[in-house]
């Protein structure tokens, strides 16, 4: 049984290019690099030219909030501990049909698990932070209205 | 070709349901089988057809040699957990009905009631494939997956808590007349639930499906041989599966319309099979892993518009005797037992055979659903005349 926090598989090969891009404070989604249909999450193909050429166009990192979760017991050892936390799913600005889950965050450097709950509610407007974890970079959300 | 009611379902078994039972899921498929072609009067030698979950511990090999069977001449498997109870039978339908096979048996196996065998609490600390983009997140469980696109579904039409409760009151007063079930002697109100922890908001303790150990088995044959047996024979009417466009098992977020789920598509199939349209369908059996799946499913199978899910099931419109569309008459997931849904295709056949606790008098057929949320299934079963 996990007893630490789930990470990513960064070395996944569909995927690498978003957590490269993560690594270095950009939001990315995989763009087919012929007929440019974004695709969210990646995978080799693109599925309305066929094409197996991308490219990782860097978005504005802003969204609304599509919905939320407030998650509690029984966990993962880790995550138990820190419950109740939120989970939330984000629409891109770019393009709301190209969706990110996380988590909202009340600063760069707030856990996860410490966010205000009362400020959760679908439609608001949130851009995106990276925090790390176990070497990963984690892409989270603030509130647009929260002080930095 | 169709394959409409040249096959019958003429067998069905099962195992207690329990905690902790000390059986491995090869002996419960084996349990359930053996009492499935009892019931139906058939020899084992005479099987020559196994269908089953692709999750099945237990394989065909293995099943084959414990109970005797003959010869299988066609043998397959399903993915995708819970969406693929509907679909074994379908598939044992449609080899019977071509010839393939002439007696073949569709079963689930399951110990899922011991804390450490649910698949969440053994993931390893890396996460690939689809569940990097969600689980990192604390995102772990098959509740919160379906919470959030339940959030999102009362944002989007207004259905609430009370329409959630009016799910779990219906099954548990089902599950209160059936020995069987788990939640027999547990009667529900809508108190306790409105009471209950949180399991992952907007979803309470009692939106959740049972964990069950067991397993449950159906015997399919054709029409023809079907007149022989020892039972009133259950006509398998219509069948059909669905994956829609895009879909994402469970965390289905990332497609043009999240809460038009694979119902929808398999609705349309199978409507476009039968002689029955939703209007005629007095009794169903609906997936319920979590209370949400049923408004949606409603929806997805035509019983009622998008977004009147939660107003359908007002005024006990899901609950027998007198509701309009009594569903889960033998307590489903959520009272019952969770055996991914298999339970709901024997209390399907018990409804058409009459032998129901909740005995819907004098219904033509009955829907059975699988998984909402994942690539799923269904069947129109027609009772004999």
């Amino acid at each position: 049984m996990s007893t630490s926090w789930l990470v990513p598989d960064v070395d996944d090969p569909d995927s690498a290019g978003f957590w490269q891009h993560a690594a270095r404070g950009q939001l990315a989604v995989q763009t087919c690099a012929e007929c440019g249909q974004r695709r969210m999450p990646p995978r080799p193909m693109c599925f309305r030219c066929h094409s197996l050429a991308h490219r990782w166009e860097v978005l504005s990192g802003r969204g609304t909030i599509w919905s939320f979760v407030v998650v509690h017991p029984p966990l993962l050892p880790a995550y138990e501990a820190v419950a109740p936390y939120n989970v939330i799913v984000v629409s891109a600005r770019e393009d709301p049909q190209i969706r990110f889950v996380g988590n909202l965050v009340d600063g760069p450097d707030k856990p996860f698990f410490q966010t205000d709950l009362q400020q959760l509610r679908i439609g608001a407007p949130v851009r995106v932070v990276f925090q790390e974890q176990d070497g990963v970079y984690l892409p989270r959300w603030m509130l647009e209205s929260a002080e930095t | 070709m169709e394959i409409k009611d040249r096959t019958a379902i003429v067998g069905i078994g099962q195992t207690q349901f329990g905690k902790g039972l000390p059986d491995t899921e090869l002996s419960l498929a084996c349990q359930a089988i053996a009492a499935a072609l009892d019931d139906a009067g058939i020899a084992p030698r005479d099987v020559d057809g196994l269908v089953m979950f692709s999750m099945e511990n237990g394989r065909e090999v293995e099943v084959a040699r414990n109970l005797g069977l003959g010869a299988i001449t066609y043998f397959g498997e399903v993915g995708y957990g819970g969406g693929a109870g509907c679909a074994v039978v379908g598939h044992a339908a449609m080899a019977v009905a071509t010839g393939q096979c002439r007696v073949a048996v569709a079963w689930r196996a399951r110990k899922r009631a011991a804390k450490s065998s649910r698949p969440w609490a053994n993931v390893a600390q890396r996460v690939g494939g689809a569940a990097q983009w969600s689980r990192p997140f604390g995102l772990l469980r098959p509740v919160d997956e379906i919470a959030m696109l339940t959030r999102r579904y009362m944002f989007e039409y207004g259905a609430t808590r009370e329409h959630l409760a009016n799910v779990a009151l219906a099954c548990r007063k089902h599950a209160n007349r059936n020995p069987q079930a788990t939640f027999y002697d547990r009667p529900l109100t809508r108190e306790q639930y409105m009471q209950a922890r949180w399991i992952s908001e907007p979803l309470c303790l009692f939106d959740n499906c049972l964990e069950t150990d067991g397993a449950l088995a159906v015997v399919v044959t054709s029409a023809e041989r079907a007149r022989d047996t020892r039972q009133p024979p259950v006509y398998i009417h219509a069948f059909a599966q669905s994956i829609p466009p895009q879909c994402q098992p469970m965390t289905n977020y990332f497609c043009e319309d999240p809460l038009r789920g694979p119902a929808w598509d398999c609705a349309q199939l199978l409507w476009s099979k039968s002689d029955f349209q939703p209007k005629d369908v007095r009794v169903a059996q609906i997936y319920d892993a979590f209370t949400p799946l049923i408004l949606l499913s409603l929806e997805g199978y035509g019983f009622c518009g998008r977004g009147e899910g939660g107003p359908f099931t007002e005024n006990g419109a899901l609950e027998w005797p007198d509701g309009r569309l009594p569903i889960n008459t033998s307590g489903g997931g959520l009272s019952e037992a969770y055996v991914h849904g298999f339970n709901l295709i024997l209390e399907g056949v018990r409804q058409m055979r009459g032998t129901s606790t909740c005995q819907v008098p004098d219904a033509p057929c009955c829907l059975v659903t699988s998984g909402e949320g994942v690539p799923t299934s269904a069947l129109l079963l027609r009772r004999a005349t």
